[in-house]
């Protein structure tokens, strides 16, 4: 049906301009914001709770360490940070794996500004497939926002654990439980409350910022709604159209909102069950409700 | 001294002959956003008349080559730190690239720049005109008087002007001449042609001689027995420059 869309008209044609391979692309490109999210966000927890955990710890390096993570990755411009990061961790992966795989290799890699590393160094090879340059490119992507939003997270975490109130840890304590045990069993289940908030802000924002994947050279749903949405002229498509740009950028804004609006939803209901039987106002006001 | 340039000589040589053979695969880079020299098709794939010429200059020179779409903005950057090994994206030679990246001689003769307007009263010289950003277009309006309005995209340029931000867009005559032609009089050409760069030509990274030179000779090559000259008609019409 869609072999001649001249003769089309209305929904036939729309339909059929819908489903052109590119537009595949796009709709392929918001599975990799999807699969972005469901990588990044837990990566971030990670991160986060390693981070809160390093900078509120008692010796003293680590402490650094955890602080300046933080400190470091909030007070730098996120996209000032991805530009950076991401060439950099590029060409620092491949200079390791030159310094091993190439160790007789005599020319220097920097020769004006070409960076030239030995071949079978480079990450990923030359000679690989175009898409494992793009699932390269992806997860080098999904590392950087994972390392951005930890430092956001373990801020969260941080607060969160000096949030649980004292009197449960000296109660831990007064049972005969380690300082280990305390954090596990005390500490860590209390503290979720408490950063729930934060995090879901974060989630939030997360979502937002997936579109810079597009600076990143990742081809996500912008940079497929730059390029669907664009004036085609009737030499080079069967589907030529005016300035479309808008509609894309239209869509895009609806698939956003729908998507942070079912992320609340969902919040919500973590919110309810993580505040069952805790010693917060809102866990009092559920206890009531029941009662 | 004759002993220093012969070393010289021989150490290029060596260091060519380990690029050549680290080669199993050309990645060439083009921008995908400038019909008729490249474009992504209906069916998603790059198209236009350097994706055929591309093919079969990597066919004429044995090599096995693969397409890379990227930003014009990093086409650059991104060849010198190694993501692809040749742009192929419509860029003209000019002195000022050719300080970061090497060329190959050129495969479209020097090109014709020209204005598109709404209307034919648009003020070149005095008003706002829209190119693509580091282009010789746009460099050549920051010089002209005129104020320059710089777009990431080709097609941005055009929406400048369909929406009257611009007064007119500058770009190659090759890229605007399908779009005024569909427009239906909406937009049309104003002003002089302006013929800038030294035609468009491989840029390679400038260590990668060996390369640049295997893709020198398939352009040779066609220019001798006619079948650029063929391509440059099947794309751009019979009044195109030729070689």
């Amino acid at each position: 049906m869609c072999s001649d869309p001249d003769t089309l008209s209305g929904l036939s044609w729309l339909l059929c301009y819908l489903t052109t391979v590119k537009h595949l692309s796009l709709y392929w490109a918001l599975g990799t914001v999807l699969l972005l999210l469901a990588v990044t966000a837990p990566a971030a927890l990670l991160f986060g709770f390693f981070g809160a955990v390093a900078a509120r710890s008692h010796f003293p390096p680590l402490s650094w360490i955890g602080r300046g993570y933080i400190a470091i990755v909030r007070g730098v411009p996120d996209i000032a940070f991805f530009m950076f990061f991401v060439i950099a961790l590029d060409q620092g992966i491949e200079w390791v794996r030159h310094q091993i795989k190439c160790p007789d290799w005599d020319l220097p890699i920097r020769q004006g500004s070409d960076f030239l590393v030995c071949p079978q160094a480079k990450m990923p090879l030359s000679t690989s497939p175009q898409w494992v340059h793009e699932v390269y490119g992806f997860w080098i992507a999904a590392f950087t926002f994972a390392i951005v939003f930890g430092a956001f997270a373990a801020n969260v975490l941080y607060g969160a654990m000096r949030a649980v109130p004292h009197s449960q840890i000296e109660t831990a304590e007064a049972y005969g439980m380690s300082r280990r045990q305390t954090f596990w069993r005390v500490l860590v289940p209390q503290m979720w409350v408490f950063a729930l908030p934060g995090l879901s802000n974060l989630w939030m924002v997360l979502i937002k910022a997936t579109p810079l994947l597009f600076l990143l050279g990742v081809k996500d749903i912008v940079y497929w709604a730059r390029e669907l949405g664009g004036t085609k002229t009737p030499q080079f498509t069967d589907y030529p159209h005016g300035d479309w740009r808008m509609w894309y950028f239209f869509g895009l804004l609806v698939f956003y909102l729908l998507f942070t609006r079912v992320s609340e939803l969902a919040l919500d209901r973590i919110m309810a069950r993580l505040t069952r039987g805790q010693a917060t106002m809102g866990g009092e006001r559920q206890r009531k409700a029941a009662a | 001294m004759k002993n220093l340039i012969l070393t010289t000589a021989a150490l290029a040589m060596s260091a060519g002959m380990a690029m050549a053979e680290s080669h199993g695969v050309v990645r060439l880079g083009t921008e995908g956003a400038y019909p008729p020299y490249n474009f992504i098709n209906d069916a998603g794939e790059i198209d236009g008349f350097e994706r055929v010429l591309g093919d079969e200059l990597c066919a004429r020179a044995g090599l096995t080559c693969e397409w890379v779409t990227n930003d014009w903005d990093s086409i650059i950057p991104n060849l010198t730190s190694g993501n692809y090994d040749v742009i192929i994206a419509g860029m003209s030679i000019t002195d000022e690239r050719d300080e970061i990246i090497d060329f190959t001689q050129d495969y479209y003769p020097p090109t014709a720049s020209a204005y598109v307007a709404a209307s034919d009263a648009a003020d070149l010289m005095g008003g706002t005109i829209s190119a693509q950003t580091a282009t010789i277009q746009a460099a050549y309006i920051a010089e002209s008087g005129a104020s320059l309005m710089e777009f990431a995209t080709p097609d941005e340029t055009i929406a400048a002007v369909r929406n009257g931000e611009a007064d007119a867009v500058f770009a190659d005559y090759d890229y605007l001449a399908p779009i005024v032609d569909a427009s239906g009089g909406e937009l049309m050409f104003v002003g002089e042609r302006v013929s800038l760069g030294g035609g468009v030509g491989k840029g390679l990274r400038e260590s990668d001689t060996e390369l640049r030179d295997k893709f020198d000779a398939a352009i040779t090559s066609m220019k001798e027995d006619g079948s650029l000259n063929a391509l440059l008609i099947e794309y751009f019409g019979a009044e195109s420059p030729q070689y």
